[in-house]
């Protein structure tokens, strides 16, 4: 255990304290949490079969049987946002997963070698940028075939130069600093310095990312599947829902009204959670961000 | 300045041929034969040779691929298949449509946004601040496509006041107009909310800045210094944003012309990727990068303008 190391760990904590008193972060947590929790109970638990289609209970309104309501095919409403909110969330994680795991180390990787691997990197970014992502994801949803699999690349595709980006960003600003010399000295090649030194300094930079990636992911996935590319039938999916109830918005609006609710909330949980994450680890930006 | 512009021009050129080389990489490796795909299973083999020889798909991809880029040059994106019209005719058809949308958004959000983040950063710290922030904080939540349908239950169906959908086409500007207004407040509100948040921590910055007292202290009445000096200097990382935003707008119209049935951009590319019509989406694909190189060209050269110590240096 090396002195810079302990130095990080001691930050980190203090980081989490700052963190804890950050009303926005207390609230995105909160939210956050409760979300992870009704997708990790849809698991194992939901209050009716969604698979199960029911003529006779189709399109109600809210009762004590069906908080929510039923579908135009009897389903429960409840129970399928259960169940969307573990197709969503599984779509937007493993997409920041793929974003994460490609995007950081070719961010490390262009950082510590410097000179044309890093301009060839960064350009390759560019031309990425320059597809509008939404777009993209459509076009390779719809030619490669609709579902969550694919959705899942469609959206990590673009997340791999977001953190590429950051990641070189935050660790060129780490390599010149006294202990990766001290490293350096000591002989440690680029890869070993990368990963024990530039990734756990920039950890929360890529962590307050990776949830505006998550939320960002979750709209997308929204988008997705309002458009039939994202999770197929029988899966319950936030954006399908949101699709079959647009025909009957006259009738039955409460169709509409749980699911867009269900995304706003996800969404604007991590936002603040990201935000306080910012704010706690950067106290001095506080008032700008 | 000539040497930043040029600079920005040639970035720019560059990404575009990478991003046609993709575009064009990334349909050519797709599997299975664009003719047969269009044709479907049925197609003779008579038919099938028919439409690559009217295709060129039995020469060489660089050949191809030159000529294909020859082609956007010149303007000329290739014919449609299921369409059987020149793509460059159905792009003006539909652009007469998604242009004035995406104009219209982003008027919409500019201006609300703006004043916005004005006002909660001149009350920085102060309940209003926090008030105007979290509403921005539900704002970028909320996806536009449902924000759309909330619309259309509230003004079409319960008010009745504007169309739930459709486009009657520009020989009547009135009613054209009337049914771009739910889809274009479905775009603009979340973007809004996005670059009022940006507007207002750019100017909280600028506004903590020595030149802003000064400015104070020489006895220029608060609200010029507000508007004048205080946002030009927080204009960049806001003209980033607003940037960015038309990317999203890009592909904003995607799902939203889909909500309203609206003929336009994203409603054909949408189309034509269904119908496997590679010509089109090629062409749409290449012409919205194009266009989204050009705005950042744009966003660039305002940089330099607002702040003209960018103009040296870089």
């Amino acid at each position: 255990m090396t002195i810079e190391q302990t130095a990080v760990d001691l930050s980190q904590r203090h980081v989490l304290r700052r963190a804890f008193s950050n009303a926005s972060f207390v609230v995105g947590l909160a939210i956050t949490l409760t979300i992870a929790i009704v997708a990790l109970v849809s698991l194992f638990w939901a209050p009716y079969d969604v698979t199960k289609l029911s003529v006779a209970s189709r399109v109600q309104g809210l009762s004590w049987a069906h908080p929510f309501g039923t579908d135009h095919l009897g389903r429960d409403i409840l129970s399928m946002i259960m169940l969307g909110a573990r197709n969503s969330i599984a779509v937007a994680l493993v997409a920041v997963g793929i974003g994460m795991g490609l995007g950081v180390p070719l961010g490390l990787w262009a950082a510590a070698r410097g000179g044309w691997i890093d301009e060839v990197l960064m350009r390759t970014n560019d031309v990425i940028f320059a597809f509008p992502s939404l777009l993209s994801a459509v076009m390779i949803t719809a030619i490669f075939g609709p579902g969550a699999i694919n959705a899942i690349i469609a959206i990590g595709i673009f997340n791999i130069p977001v953190f590429a980006r950051v990641a070189r960003g935050g660790a060129l600003a780490i390599w010149p600093r006294e202990f990766v010399l001290a490293a350096k000295a000591c002989g440690k090649g680029g890869f070993l310095i990368s990963a024990e030194h530039i990734l756990p300094n920039i950890a929360n930079l890529l962590l307050v990312q990776a949830t505006i990636q998550f939320a960002l992911g979750i709209l997308a996935e929204a988008g997705l599947s309002y458009l039939g590319l994202g999770a197929q039938p029988p899966m319950p999916s936030w954006g399908r829902m949101l699709f079959d109830a647009q025909t009957r918005i006259a009738v039955a609006p409460h169709l509409a009204l749980f699911p867009g609710m269900a995304i706003v909330l996800t969404v604007l949980g991590l936002n603040l959670l990201g935000d306080g994450l910012r704010d706690a680890i950067d106290p001095k930006q506080r008032r700008t961000l | 300045m000539i040497v930043y512009v040029t600079k920005r021009l040639v970035i720019g050129l560059v990404t575009l041929l990478l991003a046609s080389v993709v575009v064009f990489g990334v349909l050519e490796i797709l599997p299975g034969d664009p003719a047969r795909i269009m044709l479907g299973m049925n197609a003779g083999p008579d038919a099938l040779e028919a439409l690559r020889q009217e295709m060129g798909l039995n020469q060489p991809a660089p050949v191809r691929f030159f000529q294909w880029l020859a082609g956007l040059v010149t303007g000329d994106l290739g014919r449609s298949y299921t369409y059987s019209s020149p793509v460059i005719d159905l792009v003006q058809e539909r652009l007469v449509v998604s242009l004035p949308l995406a104009l219209i958004s982003l008027f919409l959000s500019t201006a609300i946004a703006i004043p916005v983040g004005v006002f909660a950063a001149s009350r920085s710290g102060k309940l209003s601040d926090t008030l105007t922030m979290g509403t921005a904080q539900i704002g970028i939540a909320l996806p536009n496509f449902w924000l759309a349908l909330l619309l259309v239950y509230v003004f079409a169906v319960g008010l009745r006041v504007l169309p739930a959908g459709g486009f009657p086409g520009w020989a009547d500007p009135v009613e054209a107009i009337k049914s771009l207004i739910l889809p274009s407040i479905s775009l603009a509100l979340p973007q809004a909310a996005i670059l009022a948040r940006v507007t207002r921590s750019a100017m909280v910055e600028t506004l903590g800045e020595d030149f802003i007292r000064t400015a104070r202290a020489k006895g220029l009445p608060r609200r010029k210094v507000l508007w004048r000096h205080a946002l030009r200097n927080a204009m960049i990382p806001v003209l980033t944003i607003l940037g960015l935003q038309f990317s999203f707008l890009l592909a904003g119209t995607i799902i939203i012309e889909n909500v309203f049935y609206l003929p336009g951009l994203g409603r054909l590319i949408f189309q034509a990727i269904n119908q496997r019509d590679l010509i089109v989406v090629e062409g749409v694909v290449m012409l919205l990068v194009a266009s989204l190189i050009l705005i950042n060209l744009a966003v660039d050269i305002c940089y330099a303008i607002v702040d003209p110590r960018l103009r040296i240096g870089r």
